[in-house]
């Protein structure tokens, strides 16, 4: 079973901030951005007002990804004493370490959860787990 | 260039000694007091915190109007004015707060001794009260949208819309990264547990005294978020816990043998998030536990071959283990093979671990239990008590900002 929604349940929606808005608001448009200190070519995640290398907070910018990575870690929720209720379980969280060098989790949409592994090749994707809400997402790329 | 900055921020960056520590064998803890631990106390926060402060003011041999100070941690559901209130103190001269719910543990008392320290207060509460097993669950998913507007964990907006909640989601991802890196099985945890639950059969305090497991048992638990099975996790617990720290001079009177406070040590490093400090170079460790152990053993000039007994905030079995390893009480990777068995960390082993049950077996006061534990084998008066002890590390709830003590008799 992939990625499976509970009909009815909504779920949790990202907290936009200030400092996050440009990433959430790429990911409506079905972009993949990451931000970057210009001048010391270092990403970050999560985003933040300043480059903590250089301290610049005018080098800061938003560049798009290629969205590939790898299975860095991955858990599996099994049981409904922790899973949240808006998924069917089991369902897989995978944090990706993307070529860019920072990592992400999200849900794997097309891989059952016994099939995942650390090192997985995989691509961001987008769903929409609701009509109003659009998330970044991980699905498996051909090594 | 990324590498760079990532690894030189990483563990090597241990910052030059203070230039005076004032805590240091200056103040002490000289009273406990705690509660029933249970799962359903059908009594609020408040009034088991009330309890927990009587005793340990008792225990001090103190009254309340000795107690000019009150030292909590952040995700507490006791209102400190209605306490006071409540108490009966005249005029409270030190209040704070420590952030990152459990890893402030120990914190409290750092924050506690400095106050005495400096002259602030002479007699300060430290307290924690939780109904975590029948009110509001931490450790649930539930009503967990309010953290993602709290401004120390706004990062978790990245998570919670991927059904990625709850503090054993989070640990279970560090879990599978430290197995991969070490070659360890998802089981290979588990002597942990069973050693644990061994001193709760001692510790008629414990939720789960009277209630013994086996590895087997262990085996047989469900897995609740893989890798970690139901017995890798702590027990909601409803209580409360209190102690009174003081100055050393202070403590020469005092009722009971003094714990004195040999090291008391805080660590945030960079790239920290609540529980999900997943863009470090390795997340097959725990850094912040490691820069409080190097800060802990550089202050008190002990090393981990001088601690008599430890107690570990274990809030999953894992994270005990992995503690082991950051405090150097084993090598990296090693922390699984060091508990095989069971026979070094149990009572009379080469480190005694968690001898009241910890947080799996005994209960989860957010690790103040660990802390009175630590005191207890100081006056020699513990349920498993370690033969001639005369130092003991207490750690706060690690991936996180966190604390530690050393303690000594």
């Amino acid at each position: 079973m992939t990625l499976e929604y509970v009909p009815g349940i909504p779920v949790l929606r990202p907290y936009v901030d200030p400092d996050n808005a440009p990433f959430w608001q790429a990911v409506d448009r079905h972009k993949f951005v990451l931000q970057r200190c210009a001048d010391c070519a270092i990403f970050f995640q999560p985003p933040r007002p300043m480059c903590p290398n250089c301290r610049s907070m005018d080098a800061l910018e938003w560049v798009p990804s290629s969205g590939h990575g790898k299975v860095y870690s991955y858990v599996t929720f099994t049981s409904d004493r922790m899973a949240y209720p808006a998924m069917k379980i089991p369902y897989s969280v995978v944090l990706v370490e993307l070529e860019e060098g920072v990592r992400l989790t999200a849900n794997i949409v097309d891989v059952e959860p016994e099939d995942v592994y650390i090192g997985m090749p995989v691509e961001v994707t987008f769903n929409n787990p609701t009509d109003d809400l659009t998330l970044y997402q991980f699905k498996s790329r051909a090594s | 260039m990324l590498d760079e900055y990532r690894t030189k921020s990483y563990r090597h960056h241990l910052r030059p000694a203070v230039d005076a520590n004032l805590i240091k064998d200056e103040t002490a803890i000289v009273g406990i007091g705690q509660t029933e631990f249970s799962r359903n106390a059908q009594r609020d926060e408040l009034d088991l915190a009330c309890e927990a402060i009587k005793n340990a003011v008792a225990d001090a041999g103190l009254t309340m109007a000795d107690i000019d100070g009150l030292e909590t941690l952040t995700l507490d559901r006791v209102s400190m004015p209605t306490l006071v209130g409540s108490l009966g103190i005249p005029n409270l001269r030190f209040t704070s707060e420590v952030s990152f719910g459990g890893g402030g543990s120990c914190a409290t008392v750092m924050h506690a001794a400095a106050a005495v320290a400096t002259g602030v207060a002479n007699y300060v509460v430290c307290y924690r009260s939780l109904n975590e097993a029948s009110g509001h669950r931490y450790g649930r998913g539930d009503g967990y949208a309010e953290y993602m507007t709290q401004a120390p964990t706004l990062h978790y907006g990245y998570y919670f819309p991927y059904g990625f909640l709850t503090p054993l989601a989070w640990a279970s991802m560090y879990a599978r990264r430290w197995m991969h890196e070490y070659d360890i099985k998802p089981e290979d945890t588990g002597w942990y547990s069973v050693v644990l639950r061994e001193y709760a059969q001692r510790n008629p305090n414990a939720i789960f005294y009277g209630r013994p497991m086996t590895y087997q048992d262990y085996l047989d638990s469900p897995m609740i978020v893989e890798p970690l099975r139901l017995l890798d996790c702590c027990v909601d617990t409803d209580g409360a816990v209190a102690l009174v720290v003081t100055s050393a001079d202070r403590a020469k009177d005092a009722r009971q043998p003094p714990a004195y406070i040999m090291a008391a040590a805080q660590s945030a490093p960079i790239e920290t998030e609540i529980q999900t400090s997943y863009n470090r170079p390795i997340i097959s460790g725990l850094v912040e536990t490691w820069y409080v152990g190097q800060e802990l053993y550089r202050i008190s000039g002990l090393g981990p071959q001088d601690i008599d007994v430890a107690e570990l905030y274990d809030p999953f079995s894992f994270g005990g283990i992995i503690q082991l390893e950051e405090l150097g009480f084993c090598k990296r990777g090693e922390g699984v093979a060091f508990c095989e068995g069971g026979d070094r960390i149990r009572v009379d082993g080469e480190l005694p671990l968690n001898t009241a049950g910890g947080l799996l077996s005994e209960a989860y006061i957010h690790g103040f239990n660990l802390i009175t534990e630590a005191v207890r084998q100081l006056r020699g008066t513990a349920t498993s008590q370690v033969a001639d002890a005369e130092t003991a590390l207490v750690t706060a709830g690690p991936g996180l900002p966190t604390s530690g003590l050393i303690l000594r008799k």
